[in-house]
């Protein structure tokens, strides 16, 4: 018998370390990308509150609960993160599984946000981009989620096959910070 | 250059594609003859000044929008969702 072995999307490409900073993949749990139907962004807000303890985001933004969080993905776009969705979210949006579809990273330290922003022409200050912060833009010119999980630490994500591109990206500017920051 | 998405607020044009003149928008009716037809098809104005035209957010946040702005000077004078939804949605 065949066994098969299911292998994270950075699997061999990370974790990564240069100067004072690491990336490092993030299990997210269950991805579900939540769509309203329309007229329906209220009824799904509560619905998502009732169920997983969540208010649908607003643009830019990522609401939190104990086990799950949602992420603002675009415009009447939404992604679960952690549980399975509940079934009452089906009345209101179109559910669609993306657990396999994305490549997850942590990039954290001093750093981060110049290494960051050698790939992204996002506006990384905190006082533009706080924690709990969220955008989709380009990241390496590839389509991404960036969002800013703590004071010195974001979470990007990239669509899964463009895992080692992110990994060689990320390396060559966290390689060059470093090399700026010891001159 | 940066343009202001309705949605996600003022972004790098990078972050855009060009559609054009936002001719779409202004699509004759069904039976409105071959006069009205023939103009949206083929006749365009290509200003050297204001005009306004479509832009998608491609990797923001996938709305079109139109940018209304100076071909010239590269002002931008406004810029609202395609559909004209004012809502900014969820
Ligand atoms: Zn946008």
């Amino acid at each position: 018998m065949t066994e098969l072995l299911a292998k994270t999307p950075c699997a061999g490409l990370l974790p990564l370390r240069a100067g004072t900073t690491t990336l490092t993949e993030v299990d997210l749990g269950q991805l579900t990308s939540l769509a309203p139907y329309r007229g329906q962004a209220a009824a799904l807000s509560d619905a998502l509150h009732a169920a997983h303890g969540l208010a649908v985001p607003g643009p830019g933004q990522t609401t939190e609960s104990d086990d799950a969080e949602a992420i603002w993905f675009g415009r009447a776009l939404v992604l679960l993160a952690g549980p399975a969705p509940d079934a009452s979210l089906a009345a209101h949006a179109a559910l669609t599984d993306q657990s396999d579809a994305w490549a997850v990273a942590e990039l954290a330290g001093d750093d981060a946000a110049a290494v960051l922003a050698r790939l992204t022409p996002l506006d990384l200050r905190a006082s533009r981009f706080p924690v709990g912060a969220t955008a989709r833009s380009e990241l390496a010119h590839m389509a991404a989620s960036v969002t800013r999980t703590g004071e010195q630490a974001f979470r990007v994500m990239v669509f899964r096959a463009f895992a080692q591109t992110l990994a060689h990206e990320m390396r060559t500017a966290m390689d060059g910070v470093a090399a700026r920051r010891t001159r | 250059m940066r343009i202001t998405c309705p949605i996600c607020g003022a972004r790098d044009r990078r972050e855009f594609t060009v559609k054009g003149a936002a001719l779409a928008l202004e699509r004759p009716a069904r039976d409105a003859g071959d006069v009205a037809w023939d103009d949206y098809l083929h006749n365009r104005d290509n200003p050297a000044g204001r005009s306004a035209e479509l832009w998608y957010h491609e990797t923001g946040c996938a709305a079109w929008i139109v940018v209304v702005r100076d071909t010239v000077t590269h002002e931008v004078f406004e810029t609202r969702l395609a559909d004209g939804d004012t809502e900014a949605g969820s």
